[in-house]
């Protein structure tokens, strides 16, 4: 219930969400769990395993138990903390992990069931019958356990991904926090301070404390006013920095768009990258709960979090508060409560010796023995050092101590280390290079403590980045000593829970240890404790301090479990942010592709490419009717493709040729002017790297060509040769495939075609020339080359007139029975041919297995040469290059097998590489890789395609179908 | 005789201008790639005089009038709207117009939407006039150099479409966090 | 992680790719036994600790780089460009 005068919220903004179906109002400034308890709800979940009622127990992104779905527009967003969703209007959010409704949950069985359910229940309980696994055991626990429910539709909205750089990333805008900003901020560095809350100032929101002699959030909002007017200052609220990473880069989770209705345009979240020279840790610290029998039940909560709903959101989460501690500073939460009005039923120190001043029973040397109450608390029993007590309580308040939020410091494999005096664990100094932790997450819990070590924290960094902080008075605040005896559990008759969001009591560490997982890390895995979404923030200490004890060993010998990043859970959206649908990867275009889509060509992904696949005619019913035609266009009269996307590589200098003979097979040194040569690539393991056409165009100067898939891979491998063994080489070269439209005529009118858009006829210009040319005035190149068999030319122009030319070309094509073609005809046209592709050359073949080890040439060295001609590559047993032919279809990747032997891996004789169906052959063909195959041509060979229920037989042949001789090509 | 006609790569793409800020299509027109020789710079700035430009140091642009040079890379730069002098055997240099599309994002948020796009910190303090960088928009790879209170980014003609939507993308992000 | 590119600065690592070990620099001669070019090629002594490994700046300037690191700390110790190598043209 809300208590007048006090808390953070803006009374006068009221704000209406529904939880489980029912509508409730609070107000801008809540979360849901302080909205929910402001209107009186305890059970807001329930639990893993024994599917317990659950209650809020903290207030912040550590918060185990109030886990809830997020419902809107076909989505739910399940294990949503409900301590650091805001509500806005139209929230829908439920409650999670049980069957039927949360306050009769019909899998609550399971805690009855609870002797049979400790820890490694399943390894033991459900060994047999075998066959029971599967379709009993697994589905029914995987329903039972586990937390909440994904949505079944893709995730739709929108999601960002985001850089940032400065000096200096300060984490947290607690007091250390705010200190070291403004410290770093006068200093004049460039500063990011980011803080996971929607609001600045940390434990200050909370805490009713003085600085300098007023109200804390005088301090606070002073400090956030001058550093919101600085340019060098960036304040990130909602951003939780959930990793550090090598060089200075931490990963940090924006929350954008999670506290409003959704917007078409607005990213929910945004994972931010920042790169920062100097990191100063102000995280903080966590409170740590005690282990006491029956501590699970709704209204036993963290001292602090009581504290922070009273002062930060003006709740009172209890009629009858008391409040279990072992330290001093815990007594605070007990007088402010008092202080508001609200009853103290009694302090349990757990102390015998501590002091008792408060106006209320204060009970020293106290145990809580048992609660009552399932479904929230009601009374609890237990004894103290004047005998044994039963309190009526509504809300229990515990506090174990602090542990400082050192997360981010073992981020890098840093191992905190244990300090006897705080009985937490405190950040290793350099643990992450350049960052360093201060405050309460170094264990300076006092709030002098923060500011003063902040401030140095920050001028330290400072000096590291050569600036120099300005003389800054600190301010006065309260620095009471962390006071405390350690209680990390009370024995007695019932469970007591260590990790509530696992459902992970006492008993199951002890019997762990008595399994003899007496490692953390066994322990850890074996009961499950640290594994649910909290990671174990709230009992990964007092975990192992309990396997310490039943160990017989120390906390410091016992050691802890890695905290790995992420800090908090991170949507897999986020981190893909980006990354979905077409802005997966960039598409790249040719300048016929409007044209193409105007003829209604349906585009097929080439690389990144997109290229028309065939170009539809009415009355057409199949692609392959298009396919057919085209061909027919090319071997009748003339077809016009878009080649463009086939890389182009300008290489010149005085040792361009040298180069040249260097990167390839065979030699480019003797190729004469302006003529082309075809030019094979090797690995240096001797394996096929690419193969393509160079022309001469200077002495000096060469063009060379690449496949469209090997574009890329090309250019690297000739950085590297340049750069590794030939950098002082008279030579430089540069990528052109972008600077020219190629286009591909093709046919016995192709020479008819070009010569009505040159604006000088053709002279002699044979198989394999290349020259300049003009079209309409512009320059162009064109080269004689056949990828079809045909005779066939390409023509380049500048892109800017690529898609002229295109339309240009293909309308004068059909007015001479030709037109455009597309890559499903191209490739019938290669196939017929035997010109092999990336389909051939998948790297495991060399230039033996495509009949070309003669093209390596004997003269000269060439990348790949000595292990092309290594033992195992060049021999019979080498699956090689064949045509197949066949009178029914078959598929690539079908293999191949000698009849009458046995179908079987072993006795596989090779694959098929690419098929098609030939028009003009009138059969099927294809290409395949086949053991000693050049010498089984006419042998016919069983094909077995168990993909598509293909066996038949084909026939081995010779791989060129279609002119051998190559006459076509040079008419 | 076909009459050829020039079409950019974003042809009939208007500007986009939101909180501030604004994306638009350049025609850069006439671009040169310039690699020197070794041992030749001294030759290429001679020549180069006549345009008020020299070649650039790494990670630097300079315009004079119309003309700019702009690094790209180890013993690489374009030049910009101007023809070419004759270079003669000092350098290599390939024709590039047309390879590469332009656009010229300006305005107040500039950095906020390069931080969407690209690792680079691309604020003033960062990345001032007259700096350049070879670098990667999203996966493409991309030259970028600042003007006053602007950037350009240019990326492959092929991917003109995909630079453009990155850019828009972000920048209608960023104006849905504003007008939220 | 980020590396430091000789000629464009400090980058993320998206904008480079790894290829491996600093041995591909040392190309046995044409008529080297072929165990050599084994060694060469496929051979790898695996170290934990300071390696050098060869990186491309593909997303920058395009350079060949042989980064020096430590695989225990992540420490990058220093960048070269191939290029740049004293005797780089053997």
């Amino acid at each position: 219930m809300r208590i007048a005068g006090k808390g953070l919220i803006d009374r006068d903004t009221q704000v209406s969400f529904r939880f489980n179906g029912t509508s409730y109002v609070g107000h801008r400034g809540d979360t849901l769990a302080s909205a929910l308890l402001a209107n009186g709800l305890r059970v807001v979940g329930r639990s893993f395993k024994y599917h317990r009622p659950r209650g809020v127990l903290t207030a912040g992104s550590e918060e185990p138990n109030a886990l809830v779905e997020i419902m809107e527009e076909g989505q739910q967003t399940p294990n949503t903390r409900a301590t650091v969703q805001e509500i806005f209007d139209g929230l829908e959010a439920r409650s999670q992990n049980h069957l039927g409704s949360l306050r009769w949950d019909l899998w609550s069985l399971n805690d009855l069931a609870a002797p049979f359910l400790s820890a490694g229940f399943y390894y033991k309980t459900f060994m047999w019958p075998r066959a029971f696994w599967e379709k009993l055991y697994e589905p029914a626990i995987r329903r039972a356990a586990g937390l909440g429910n994904l949505s079944p539709n893709a995730d739709t909205a929108p999601y960002e991904k985001a850089w940032a750089s400065c000096d200096l990333l300060v984490i947290g805008s607690g007091p250390t926090g705010l200190m070291a900003a403004l410290t770093s901020a006068r200093a004049g560095a460039d500063v990011i301070l980011a803080e996971e809350d929607f609001r600045m100032g940390g434990a200050l929101l909370s805490a009713d404390q003085v600085i300098d002699g007023q109200p804390a959030l005088v301090w606070v909002e002073a400090a956030l006013a001058e550093l919101d007017s600085l340019p060098n200052v960036r304040l990130m609220t909602r951003t939780t920095v959930t990793g550090a990473y090598d060089s200075g880069v931490f990963g940090a989770l924006e929350r954008v768009g999670l506290h409003r209705a959704p917007d078409a345009h607005l990213p929910r979240e945004c994972f931010w990258r920042i790169t920062a020279r100097r990191a100063i840790l102000a995280s903080g610290a966590m409170e740590r709960p005690i282990a006491f029998p029956l501590n699970d039940r709704p209204g036993i909560m963290m001292a602090s979090a009581v504290q922070s709903y009273l002062n930060r959101f003006g709740v009172a989460t209890g009629r009858r508060v008391t409040l279990y501690a072992n330290n001093d500073a815990a007594r605070v939460t007990a007088r402010q409560l008092m202080a508001a009005g609200v009853r103290v039923a009694a302090i349990l120190d757990s102390r015998p010796d501590a002091s008792a001043v408060e106006d209320c029973p204060v009970y020293l040397g106290a145990e809580v023995l048992e609660t009552h109450g399932r479904h929230g608390l009601r009374a609890i029993q237990g004894r103290h050092t004047g005998g044994e007590f039963r309190l009526d309580t509504d809300c229990l308040a515990m506090s174990g101590g602090w542990n400082p939020t050192l997360h981010l410091t073992c981020h890098m494999n840093g191992r905190p280390k244990w300090s006897a005096d705080l009985a937490a664990f405190v950040p290793s100094d350099g643990a992450v290079p350049g960052l360093v932790a201060a405050g309460a997450a170094n264990g300076s819990f006092s709030t002098h403590g923060a500011l003063s070590t902040g401030h140095a924290a920050a001028v330290q960094a400072m000096a590291d980045l050569g600036l120099t902080a300005p003389d800054l008075a600190l301010p006065t605040a309260e620095d009471a000593p962390y006071r405390l005896t350690p209680l990390w559990s009370v024995k007695g008759k019932h469970r007591a829970w260590l990790d509530f969001a696992n459902d992970v009591t006492t008993k199951d560490i002890t019997q762990a240890a008595q399994e003899g997982y007496t490692s953390v890390e066994h322990m850890k895995r074996y009961t499950t404790q640290g594994m649910a979404p909290d990671q174990g923030k709230n009992s990964n200490v007092a975990a192992l301090a309990l396997l310490a004890d039943a160990t017989g060993r120390g906390i410091p010998e016992t050691g802890t479990t890695t905290f790995r990043p992420p800090f908090t859970p991170i949507s897999i959206a986020a981190l893909g942010a980006g990354g979905r649908g077409k802005t997966f990867a960039p598409q790249r275009f040719m300048t016929s592709d409007q044209a193409s889509r105007d003829r209604g060509a349906p585009m097929i992904e080439a690389g990144l490419w997109y290229r028309p696949s065939y170009f539809p005619k009415h009355g057409e019913t199949h692609w392959r009717d298009s396919c057919n035609r085209e061909v027919s266009y090319v071997r009748n009269a003339v077809g016009v493709a878009d080649v463009s996307t086939l890389g182009k590589i300008d290489i010149q200098g005085r040792d361009a040729a040298r180069f040249l003979d260097l990167v390839y097979t065979n030699t480019f040194s003797t190729l004469p002017l302006n003529r082309v040569r075809y030019g094979l690539m090797l690995r240096e393991d001797g394996l096929v790297l690419d193969d393509g056409t160079t022309a001469r165009l200077g002495e000096n100067h060469y063009l060379m060509t690449t496949t469209t898939a090997a574009a890329g891979l090309v250019m690297r491998h000739l950085d590297f040769v340049h750069q590794t063994h030939a950098a002082d080489w008279d030579l430089r070269f540069i990528s052109v495939t972008e600077t020219w439209a190629q286009f591909a005529i093709a046919g016995p009118k192709a020479r008819a075609l070009l010569n009505s858009v040159l604006d000088q006829p053709l002279g002699d210009f044979p198989f394999m020339a290349v020259g300049p040319v003009t079209v309409g005035g512009v320059k162009a190149r064109l080269f004689r080359i056949s990828f079809s068999g045909e005779q066939g030319y390409e023509i380049a122009v500048p892109t800017r007139y690529g898609e002229a030319l295109f339309r240009d070309l293909v309308a004068r094509a059909e007015t001479m029975g030709g037109g455009p073609y597309g890559m499903e005809a191209l490739n019938v046209l290669r196939l017929e041919k035997g010109f092999i592709t990336h389909a051939e050359i998948h790297g495991r073949t060399g230039a033996f297995d495509i009949g070309m080890d003669k093209m390596v040439s004997a003269k000269k060295d060439c990348i790949g040469k000595r292990m092309a001609m290594r033992e195992g590559l060049n021999g019979p047993e080498r699956e090689q290059l064949v045509g197949l032919r066949c009178k029914t279809e078959f598929g690539s990747g079908a293999h191949l097998f000698t009849q009458g032997t046995r179908v079987h891996r072993e006795t596989g004789q090779g694959y098929v590489t690419s098929m098609c169906y030939s028009p003009t052959l009138g059969e099927w063909i294809g290409l395949a890789f086949v053991k000693n195959g050049r010498a089984r041509h006419g042998e016919d060979l069983r094909l077995v395609d168990h993909m598509r229920n293909t066996d038949c037989l084909v026939t081995v042949c010779n791989p060129v179908f279609f002119d051998p001789e190559g006459g076509k090509l040079r008419a | 005789m076909p009459e050829l006609i020039a079409k950019t790569a974003l042809d009939g793409q208007g500007a986009l201008t939101l909180i501030g800020t604004t994306l638009a299509p350049v025609d850069l027109g006439i671009i040169t790639s310039i690699a020197p020789f070794a041992g030749q710079v001294k030759a290429i700035d001679t020549a180069l005089k006549p345009l008020g430009l020299s070649f650039p140091p790494p990670n630097t642009t300079a315009a004079s009038g119309a003309a700019r040079l702009v690094w790209t890379g180890p013993d690489q730069a374009l030049l910009i709207g101007a023809d070419a002098p004759d270079l003669g055997t000092a350098a290599a240099t390939t024709d590039q117009s047309g390879g590469w599309s332009a656009l010229r994002l300006s305005g107040a948020r500039v950095a906020d939407v390069m931080a969407r796009l690209c690792p680079l910190d691309f604020r003033p303090s960062a990345f001032a006039p007259g700096q350049a960088a070879r670098a990667q928009l999203g996966h493409m790879n991309a030259v970028f150099w600042a003007e006053k209170d602007a950037l350009m980014i240019l990326t492959f003609r092929s991917m003109a479409q995909t630079a453009w939507d990155e850019c828009a993308h972000a920048l209608t992000a960023l104006a849905a966090r504003a007008g939220a | 992680m980020r590396l430091t590119c000789p000629l464009c600065g400090p980058r993320d690592r998206r904008e480079f790719y790894y290829y491996g070990a600093e041995d591909y620099l040392h190309r046995p001669a044409p008529d080297a036994p072929i165990e050599a070019w084994d060694d060469h090629l496929h051979l790898r002594t695996n170290l934990a600790g300071v390696i050098k490994d060869l990186w491309y700046h593909e997303g920058g300037c395009a350079s060949w780089l042989l980064v020096t690191r430590n695989t225990i700390t992540h420490e990058v110790l220093s960048v070269e460009r191939v290029a740049d190598r004293k005797g780089a043209s053997a």
